[in-house]
């Protein structure tokens, strides 16, 4: 059996770790075992983030056609993130969504932020939601024929999707 | 000004003192963000890493929390003195190695250092003394927020903050804290608590954080998951983890001296003779018995002596600060001695290990004393 880090040297040094209802077997050789602070009895905790590095370069292996996937903004190519196992720029998520997906599964607890939020974003999140309620309303209004309140709807639409417009972000690197 | 003149005295830094500071050396919480549309330090080519560090670099320095701030681009410091911010624990290994394109901002306090460029463009960390992640997320948010007005942060509505690693994600949030456990050490029983802890899905690294080896017993326990979780839920569920560790480690200590007296005045003692009268010691050997000492004095052992002396030889007689107080370069032998002799005259009036007798009457073995 190959160490699965280098793949070249015989592995010696084999962990297993159940994470959730996965079981994550590596086998490795010394050397890298070392490297990795396996081999030293005190830290066993290393392990963690040996399986999650591990882990994520198989996910990206086993994603069809990943290696071939390039970042159209910064040319990162999933073979890139293979060996590094960080990403190009922030546009690579939506570039190797697909690949990411399991990944990001079985690293975090949820696969949705739920956490802060910029202040911005949060006021266009809200802008949103009033715009698609005024459609809804305006929509009606139209079906009921009162032309009236359609007109003044259609003002505050335009109000709001200005002050979207406005909101959007003003610093483009 | 050069950061030797900013950074306090070692003297200064060991006295700053928090909540169960006994047992936890200190709270951090560190945040990671980034630019939207540029390429991530590790990807950046040079005139991009410029670019972000210029771009970032003048917001962080125009808050008003880091007024009077340290600002300095990585590659007009030295070895040393990254060295030096490393053993301080202000910088991380990985920021250590940046040059041309990588930044440090730092508050007169150093309880707020914002890395730019590292493994991400912000990195920024809130430090307190003592358990208070409370206290050190509040502080990082802030910051935060005033910066996201004059930043255009990288931020997806369903993945959050996009990071360089898919394991920052989310709230990029990294909530920890160092602990010094040599109570559970001695008995043998920290290996069972890592294991606890790694299944609520917390880590447990060493010393100077990520791949490193858990020097002086000192541990530093952190969350991994980022990403479906509110930062809030995320210091609360670590504070909890923390106050039972704690529980844990003062239960270890009185365990230890009521069963095994000697065994504990042994390690103890031995690490005074040795730390008082070496004449020549290797930094890991001395934070091994640092440690042993700091429980001594823990425990009331060493009359003339207080937390505050050692942990400040804790941070003394690392490589970097030691080296420091020298001119010329010293090879590692000649550290050897000078840490040796540092610490025979920093330890002069120190009293000789004098262990109180346990209050209850001891076990047998114990009463020929």
């Amino acid at each position: 059996m190959l160490c699965m880090i280098c793949k070249e040297n015989p592995a010696k040094v084999h962990l297993t770790q159940i994470v959730g209802d996965k079981m994550q077997k590596v086998d490795l050789c010394e050397e890298c075992a070392k490297k990795k602070g396996v081999n030293d009895p005190s830290a066993g905790f290393a392990l963690a983030d040996l399986l999650l590095g591990l882990g994520a370069s198989q996910e990206i292996a086993q994603s069809s056609g990943g290696e071939d996937i390039k970042c159209p903004n910064c040319g990162f190519t999933g073979a890139d993130f293979k060996k590094a196992g960080r990403l190009g720029c922030s546009q690579c998520y939506q570039t190797f969504a697909d690949s990411l997906e399991g990944l990001l599964k079985t690293m975090h607890k949820g696969t949705k932020h739920v956490g802060k939020v910029p202040i911005a974003l949060r006021h266009s999140r809200d802008l949103s939601e009033r715009l698609k309620h005024l459609q809804k309303k305006l929509e009606k209004a139209v079906t009921a024929e009162d032309f009236e309140q359609a007109a003044s709807l259609r003002d505050e639409i335009k109000a709001a999707k200005d002050q979207i417009e406005h909101l959007a972000p003003k610093l483009t690197p | 000004m050069t950061i030797h003149e900013f950074l306090s005295p070692p003297s200064e830094t060991a006295r700053r003192s928090g909540p169960h500071d006994r047992i936890v050396l200190s709270s951090r919480v560190r945040l990671a963000r980034n630019l939207r549309g540029l390429a991530f330090p590790g990807w950046a080519k040079k005139p991009e890493r410029l670019r972000a560090l210029e771009i970032i670099r003048p917001a962080v320095e125009s808050l008003p929390q880091l007024q009077g701030a340290f600002s300095e681009t990585m590659d007009n410091l030295g070895p040393l003195d990254k060295q030096i911010l490393v053993e301080r624990h202000l910088i991380s290994c990985e920021h250590m190695a940046k040059g041309v394109g990588s930044g440090l901002v730092l508050n007169k306090e150093e309880s707020l250092c914002v890395m730019i460029n590292e493994e991400d463009h912000l990195r920024m960390q809130a430090l307190r003394p003592g358990l208070q992640l409370r206290q050190a997320w509040l502080a990082i948010d802030q910051v935060d927020s005033e910066l996201e007005r004059k930043l255009d942060y990288a931020f997806g509505p369903d993945l959050g903050y996009l990071t360089a690693c898919p394991t920052n994600l989310g709230t990029g949030i990294r909530v920890s804290a160092m602990l010094h456990l040599p109570g559970l050490v001695l008995a043998e029983q920290i290996n069972q608590i890592i294991a606890s802890v790694n299944k609520l899905g917390l880590a447990v690294r060493g010393l100077y954080g990520e791949g490193t080896e858990a020097l002086g017993n000192v541990f530093q326990v952190s969350n991994q998951m980022t990403l479906g979780e509110v930062e809030t839920d995320i210091v609360e569920r670590l504070n909890k983890v923390l106050l039972q560790i704690i529980e844990h480690e003062e239960n270890s200590r009185a365990k230890l001296l009521e069963t095994k007296p000697k065994f504990v005045f042994n390690q103890t003692g031995r690490a005074y003779g040795i730390l008082a009268n070496a004449h020549s010691i290797t930094s890991k050997e001395t934070m091994n018995l640092l440690s042993m000492l700091r429980l001594g004095v823990d425990l009331g052992e060493f009359p003339g002596a207080d937390r505050a002396l050692i942990d400040e030889l804790f941070i003394m007689t690392q490589p970097g600060h030691l080296q420091k107080q020298f001119t010329e370069k010293l090879p590692a032998d000649e550290r050897d001695i000078i840490r040796a002799d540092m610490l025979r005259e920093r330890l002069r009036h120190v009293g000789r290990s004098n262990p109180k007798a346990p209050s209850s009457g001891g076990p047998a073995l114990d009463k020929r004393n």
